[in-house]
């Protein structure tokens, strides 16, 4: 079957502002949008450029707007999205070219959450053990592939650069309320500032793009409660 | 900036979340003007009763009437909003709450409105 693709282009060296170029390209219904990127840029123009690595939903690589909402092109079956496709790049970050953006501010809100297991006691000969009950309380939240689906959907984050987004609150609640982690309190309080978790408004964009399907909305609200509370369990 | 809330498809939540901003500043601008015309009130009872007229005119009868839809949508989505942030399944139930959202304003705001309007006909 055929369908009509409108990307957005933008090379910063050479255009004053974005605009869309129209393309048509043969794919099957069980076809990902990637595929049909792929033979745009393989047979019709080699300049389209965007990010793709694993191609299997993985990496998080290929995030982008198609017909408006944030999807993973790898993970969009084109029967799934009709024959007229529009892509555009992720909003509120700054374009680079074409549909990749800058998502430096991104990993940095990740990394002000301290993502990472904090646990001063002697490490043990073997694992540290878990009872399944305990890894249960925080599964949801280990899916996330940092693809920032989540944080671009957000309107707050598109107006407020200092908001952290749902992504880096989401893997502060991945080691938040991990039994073996020490430090709930130290991100709890990262969590309370002006810039943390009282910034949402609980909009439901983030979870309804979540291609990993995430209930990041929960994840933020199980935060905020924590704070209200002081229970981390 | 606005172009940015053009540029995303609103999901139900995202249509809730517009709607219940533009009901809280359409409220908020309807609170300046009432603290003009109460304020009115320090020029005497006559003074503030010749104001009345305004309140009085179909245009600003049919405002009111916005002004009310706003009131609704805004103290009922507050409800749901207040059961997604204080209870731990309400999450789970943000859609249906939603529908009940526009089910409650429909049932509540349809007799207000043909209350205020009947004087007009």
């Amino acid at each position: 079957m055929q369908v009509h693709l409108r990307i957005q282009r933008y090379n910063p060296e050479v255009d004053a502002k974005p605009y869309f170029a129209e393309y048509d390209v043969e794919v099957e219904p069980t076809d990902r949008v990637l595929d049909a990127l792929n033979l745009v840029k393989w047979y019709h123009d080699g300049t389209l450029t965007y990010r793709r690595s694993c191609a299997h939903g993985v990496c998080g690589s290929d995030a982008m707007r198609i017909n408006g909402r944030n999807r993973l092109a790898c993970k969009l079956l084109i029967r799934d999205v009709g024959t007229n496709i529009t892509i555009e790049p992720l909003i509120g970050f700054r374009i680079i070219r074409d549909l990749v953006v800058d998502m430096e501010p991104f990993f940095e809100a990740y990394k002000s959450v301290l993502p990472f297991l904090i646990n001063d006691d002697p490490a043990p000969v073997g694992e540290r053990l878990q009872s399944p009950e305990d890894r249960q309380r925080f599964d949801d939240t280990t899916k996330c592939i940092l693809c920032a689906c989540c944080t671009s959907s957000c309107p707050i984050t598109w107006t407020n650069d200092e908001f952290v987004g749902p992504a880096a609150i989401v893997n502060a609640h991945r080691f938040i309320y991990d039994s073996r982690d020490q430090a709930a309190a130290e991100r709890l309080a990262i969590l309370n500032q002006k810039s943390g978790v009282w910034r949402c408004r609980t909009v439901f964009n983030c979870t309804e793009a979540c291609p990993r399907g995430i209930q990041v909305t929960r994840a933020i609200e199980e935060v905020k409660r924590s704070l209200l509370t002081g229970d981390v369990s | 900036m606005v172009s940015n809330y053009r540029g995303y498809r609103p999901p139900q939540g995202m249509v809730s979340w517009a709607l219940h901003r533009l009901a809280g500043l359409g409220v908020l601008v309807f609170l300046l003007l009432h603290i003009v015309d109460i304020f009115a009130v320090g020029y005497g009872p006559e003074a503030f009763n010749e104001l009345l007229f305004i309140y009085r005119h179909p245009v600003f009868r049919v405002g009111e009437l916005i002004l009310v839809a706003g009131l609704y949508y805004h103290a009922l989505n507050g409800v749901r909003i207040i059961l997604v942030d204080f209870w731990s399944q309400g999450w789970k139930y943000e859609r249906q709450m939603f529908q009940a959202v526009i089910a409650l304003f429909l049932l509540t705001f349809i007799p207000t409105a043909l209350l205020m309007l009947r004087p007009l006909f």
